[in-house]
């Protein structure tokens, strides 16, 4: 197996778009591949994360359709669906093509045009990949879902509605220095949480989960471009290499987990992505988690081994994951505040890291940062790709 | 009286008595305070310079919007409207959004426009509830006529609130179907959408005196977000 690294980040700026799918995706594509000093290079293969194009935008084969937008035959190209872990598992697919030496430069892209659809369609959609004789038909949605998860996690680990908040106003003060963010407004405590105001500013979503403690709808794509480690190495700059990739599953319906707070699939791919880079997670620099719902950054913080379980919430109130931190979580915003297209969202995690580890993170940079953690959360929680990078050098 | 007055006479529409909207101060989800309060005729011009550039902005209807705020608050200035009124909301003193509208009687509000220049802070929602609050809990009235003509707008109030239809009711607005928010209707909502405190302090009052007006770039920036137009 070849070492694979990445050449080329890139992404839109996320939020409310009026340009096609296949626009967002060539955009993204091609800051990545510009991104990539290529050269004389041909992209080999293509994957193109994204979860719901055939039903928001009446569009399929969408690898198909950027290949030909970007005038990129004969590489190969396929479309990978696999929920809102779509953009990791294309990452993985990238990566697995490079280290088996069938391709030498991939390009990696994830994308969605979810507000082509209003609010309570895209609802709908993103609740279609829950269970669907034990959920979706009893009206089950993520947040619904999220709001029951937090209870219990409240009511077992001791985190309260300003350990949410908390969450929220971080990613929210780390979005505002990402000019790639869909939501770049500062919150603050009083604002959302303790005014009188906060109830209106601040409603309930599905109790105890309020607005400010879930993602925004978004537009948006990402991309990145991989080839061999020892190619990158003769481009010049800092190499970004992938250090390792996790991936495991969990059972569909969460009700059917001996414990629901206990979320394994996430447990399980961290475990084997730091195996695979020979790292622990006390050697992570940064990392982007994905935090759907606020709740989903504390509980991935403590399952991905970077604190005890039922901890988490008690970094966050020492300031450990904050962009000064010791661990900065989510410094892009995370999808809270950056936003969550969902087939992008993997994917810009990583673009994120790759900035973060190549120092062109701007204002939000993680100073020093040398290795950096992901975690693209599918369904919820039944499958989960984790990613290592670290910088060479 | 010389002919002129004579035909003023006729022209402007007659007054009703309406109660003052005592100003209110609310934290916005940034911290932020924003001092709810109305204006009196001598401070249009100042509103209209804020207005007139989102006359060219096409995204979310910020061009039929502002067009019409501008004749309508020209008409409120000169007397050509009756029983008009117009809150602002300011943060910092700085102009973040305007609203308007009229007593159609004195049991019957309609509501003309929300114009929210600082967005993403429910900013327009905010200083929309402060409409209704006039209408209904100060104006005494027992239904306010609204309509939207922006999607947001009906997201906001026509499923928000929720209004009830009023089809058979001609809006001032044009020939869309106008809504209706009832009394019970505001009351219901009133715990989850209507939000300040009273009264402002000196010092809030004293700095949402004189309207500020917020630069070119904020604007560009709270109104277009990523979009190409141009202001």
């Amino acid at each position: 197996m070849r070492k694979v690294a990445i050449i080329g980040a890139g992404m839109t700026r996320f939020g409310r778009s009026e340009a096609t799918l296949v626009d967002l995706l060539s955009q993204a594509s091609l800051a990545a591949l510009g991104a990539a000093s290529l050269g004389e290079r041909r992209v080999d293969a293509v994957y193109v994360a994204n979860m719901g194009a055939a039903r928001l935008n009446r569009q399929t084969a969408v690898a198909s359709a950027l290949v030909d937008a970007l005038q990129l035959f004969p590489a190969m190209a396929e479309s990978v669906e696999n929920g809102p872990a779509s953009g990791a598992s294309a990452f993985k697919n990238g990566y697995q093509a490079v280290a088996s030496g069938m391709a030498d430069v991939v390009l990696v892209t994830g994308g969605e045009r979810m507000r082509a659809v209003n609010n309570l369609e895209a609802t709908d959609f993103v609740a279609s990949l829950s269970h669907p004789q034990a959920e979706y038909i009893y009206g089950v949605t993520l947040p619904a879902l999220a709001g029951l998860f937090t209870r219990l996690y409240m009511d077992r680990y001791g985190v309260k509605p300003e350990h949410l908040a908390r969450v929220a106003i971080k990613n929210h003060a780390n979005a505002a220095k990402n000019p790639y963010a869909h939501i770049r407004q500062e919150i603050t405590m009083e604002g959302i949480l303790t005014s009188p105001d906060a109830v209106v500013n601040n409603p309930f979503i599905a109790d105890p989960l309020r607005l400010y403690d879930c993602c925004p709808v978004s537009d948006g794509a990402a991309a990145l471009v991989l080839c061999p480690l020892e190619t990158a190495q003769t481009l010049g700059g800092p190499v970004v290499r992938i250090g390792g990739i996790g991936q495991a599953t969990d059972t569909h319906a969460v009700h059917e987990r001996p414990d629901p707070t206990q979320l394994s699939a996430v447990r399980l791919a961290a475990q084997k992505a730091f195996s695979m880079a020979g790292l622990t997670p006390k050697e992570i620099d940064v990392a982007e988690l994905h935090d759907a719902f606020t709740i989903l950054e504390i509980a991935e913080s403590e399952e991905a081994g970077f604190f005890e379980k039922g901890k988490g919430h008690l970094a966050l109130e020492k300031g450990v994951t904050a962009l000064s931190g010791k661990l900065p979580i989510n410094p892009s915003g995370g999808l809270k505040a950056k936003g969550h297209p969902v087939g992008a969202t993997g994917v810009a995690q990583l673009v994120e890291l790759v900035w973060q580890l190549r120092g062109e993170a701007g204002q939000r940079q993680v100073k020093g940062a040398k290795t950096a953690f992901a975690c693209n959360f599918g369904g919820f929680g039944n499958n989960v790709v984790a990613s290592v990078l670290q910088r060479e050098g | 009286m010389s002919h002129e007055d004579e035909l003023e006479g006729l022209l402007r529409p007659p007054a009703m008595d309406m109660p003052p909207y005592p100003p209110k101060v609310i934290t916005l989800a940034s911290g932020e305070e924003m001092v709810v309060r109305q204006i009196d005729r001598d401070e249009v011009p100042t509103l209209l310079k804020a207005i007139a550039p989102l006359i060219w902005v096409e995204r979310d209807f910020y061009d039929v919007v502002a067009a019409r705020l501008f004749g309508e608050l020209l008409a409120y200035k000169r007397y050509r409207v009756r029983d008009e009124y117009c809150l602002v909301g300011l943060i910092d003193g700085v102009l973040a959004g305007i609203v308007n509208g009229r007593a159609v009687s004195p049991e019957v509000g309609m509501s003309y426009h929300t114009l929210t220049i600082r967005r993403g802070l429910r900013v327009g929602s905010h200083l929309f509830a402060a409409k209704m609050e006039y209408h209904i809990d100060f104006l005494k009235e027992q239904e306010v006529l609204i309509v939207a003509e922006s999607p947001i707008g009906f997201r906001r109030w026509m499923i928000e609130y929720p209004l009830d239809k009023k089809y058979e009711v001609q809006h001032e607005l044009g020939g869309v179907p106008s809504w209706t928010l009832t009394k019970k209707t505001y009351l219901a909502a009133k715990p989850r959408l209507v939000a300040g405190r009273r009264p402002v302090s000196e010092k809030l009052l004293e700095r949402a005196k004189a309207i500020v007006l917020p630069g070119d770039e904020l604007v560009k920036a709270q109104v277009l977000g990523d979009k190409e137009e141009a202001l």
